[in-house]
């Protein structure tokens, strides 16, 4: 059994507003599911499976409780910001094995206004990650940055390459937290945060949060709105491997071959990709593993804007990604479908359109690339796909 | 001296962070594969053996990748910029580690580092490396 087909993301949602400090967590959870919803054309009682991550409360039972629905599925897959991904693949397949036909699966964080943490070594690992003074992401990605470009001898004006692009799109998203393009000179001159990544190669931290509708292909039917059918998904864990940690490749090595070969596509058929963007290199990093260029020759592949809508090689993250628009809950899977979902049904903003964007692919990586991550990959088409 | 927090110790640990206080790095082979294993375990995590041994290991390695941070929080906070880094070790696996008494300007990939200890007070001390004396 394959899921190609089986399912179809037939809402989004994404919270407008990147500061937050007067609704709680789970007041934006309903928020974002109502609009997803209404989005759909579907109601709160229709929803028979609820999806979430580890940070919505004890396991999934807190927000269904919060929403007052009774699930005949649910699943609280937590591999960081690639959960979201996970979660339209687990629904997918429950909906190809019956389980549900509703499916509803929400992000909401408050990083910037309210109570924000995450452990990255809080399993086996704890004491051996933890005493380094590792305070954020930007620290371990880093790692990852220094020994790619010692291999493969990327540079840093490469990886600003990817942030330009990204602003470029922001300046068509009037939600977008940096609504204006920078250049590489910008990037360049910004603050070192952890060499070799500037302030302006990281992501932005947002308050916010979004919502998918995953639905069966009877209920896509019934709806007025345009959907986007899944073709497939792929998902793989990354981590130290025993000491043996490689931090040149992601689990994209693992997660997107597997996609590909449920969708029946390959990488020539992708007309836009959202690629997850916690950083640059998370980006440099996943096109490579993904094979939309040798593995090193990222630089190369994201100048001359390789990555700029609606023209180049692959136009990538037109809502201006994490780097830019949104990085909700620290975490930037559910806007990577959202914005994916958009560009399948022809309502990204027209100044950063893909003409006849029949597949797109949607990336996750979730934990660190610098010791342990989720990776999951999905690609979608237009209903006729 | 960069500040040195107390890791987590639980009993499957104990016997490697009190090495650490004698200035002993231990790492465990899987005596059934063959292999060396980090970070501690009870189990093999190749065949899921039980029947690892441990062997002092030798402190030296080299640098596979590292980052300065420019601005520490918590216990980091007023530590200035410091080095965190993978460094491969003599004995094979890759740790994740800080290094100290450098120049942060001269580091590089592929530099030969030797092993300190920094006691934390609390009946452990962290493995943390310098640029190798010779």
């Amino acid at each position: 059994m394959t899921i190609r087909g089986a399912a179809y993301v037939a809402g989004i949602y994404e919270h407008p507003r990147r500061d937050i400090p007067d609704r709680t967590l789970f007041e934006i959870h309903t928020e974002v599911a109502l609009g997803a919803l209404a989005d759909a054309g579907l109601q709160m009682s229709d929803v028979d499976a609820v999806f979430c991550d580890g940070t919505a409360g004890f396991g999934p039972m807190s927000l269904v409780e919060h929403f007052g629905l009774r699930p005949t599925y649910f699943d609280s897959t937590e591999t960081g910001g690639s959960s979201y991904l996970a979660h339209v693949g687990h629904a997918a397949a429950a909906i190809a094995a019956g389980k549900c036909s509703v499916a509803l699966i929400t992000l909401a964080g408050k990083p910037r206004t309210g109570r924000h943490e995450v452990s990255f070594a809080s399993g086996s690992d704890s004491g051996f990650e933890s005493g380094w003074g590792i305070a954020g992401a930007p620290h371990t990605y880093a790692l990852a940055a220094q020994r790619h470009m010692y291999e493969f001898g990327t540079t840093s004006a490469q990886l600003a390459e990817i942030k330009v692009a990204a602003s470029i799109h922001a300046q068509y998203n009037p939600n977008a937290y940096l609504p204006y393009a920078v250049t590489v000179e910008d990037v360049l001159n910004s603050p070192l945060v952890a060499d070799p990544l500037h302030r302006l190669d990281c992501c932005v931290v947002t308050d916010g949060g979004g919502a998918l509708i995953v639905v069966s292909p009877e209920v896509a039917r019934s709806l007025g709105r345009t959907s986007a059918k899944i073709l497939g998904h792929g998902e793989a864990i990354k981590h130290t491997s025993n000491g043996g940690i490689d931090l040149t490749y992601t689990g994209a090595v693992w997660s997107g071959p597997r996609a590909f070969a449920e969708a029946g596509v390959s990488v020539a058929d992708i007309k836009y990709a959202s690629i997850y963007d916690s950083f640059t290199i998370t980006v440099l990093q996943t096109i490579e593993d993904l094979g939309f260029c040798e593995k090193g020759q990222g630089g190369k592949f994201v100048m001359d804007g390789g990555l700029v809508a609606p023209f180049g090689k692959l136009p990538f993250n037109t809502d201006g990604g994490g780097l830019c628009n949104n990085h909700p809950s620290n975490r930037g899977g559910i806007t990577k479908v959202i914005e994916a979902v958009r560009q399948m049904r022809g309502e990204a903003h027209p100044s950063v359109q893909v003409p006849n964007c029949q597949i797109s692919l949607a990336h996750g990586t979730g934990g660190s690339l610098g010791s342990k991550h989720g990776s999951v990959t999905l690609i979608l088409g237009q209903e006729d796909a | 001296m960069l500040p040195a927090p107390a890791p987590a110790i639980n009993s499957t640990t104990a016997e490697f962070w009190k090495a650490t206080t004698e200035g002993r790095f231990i790492l465990q082979r899987c005596n059934a594969c063959d292999i060396v294993l980090w970070f501690p375990r009870r189990n093999c995590p190749k065949c899921w053996t039980e029947d690892v041994s441990t062997f002092d290991a030798q402190q030296t390695g080299t640098i596979y990748s590292f980052t300065v941070v420019r601005k520490g929080t918590g216990a980091f906070k007023d530590a200035g910029p410091f080095v965190i880094a993978y460094v491969e070790l003599a004995d094979g696996p890759r740790i994740m580690t800080n290094i100290v008494d450098c120049d942060i300007d001269a580091l590089h990939v592929g530099m030969p580092v030797e092993m300190v200890f920094h006691d934390t007070g609390e009946g452990s001390a962290l493995y943390r490396f310098r640029p190798a004396s010779r």
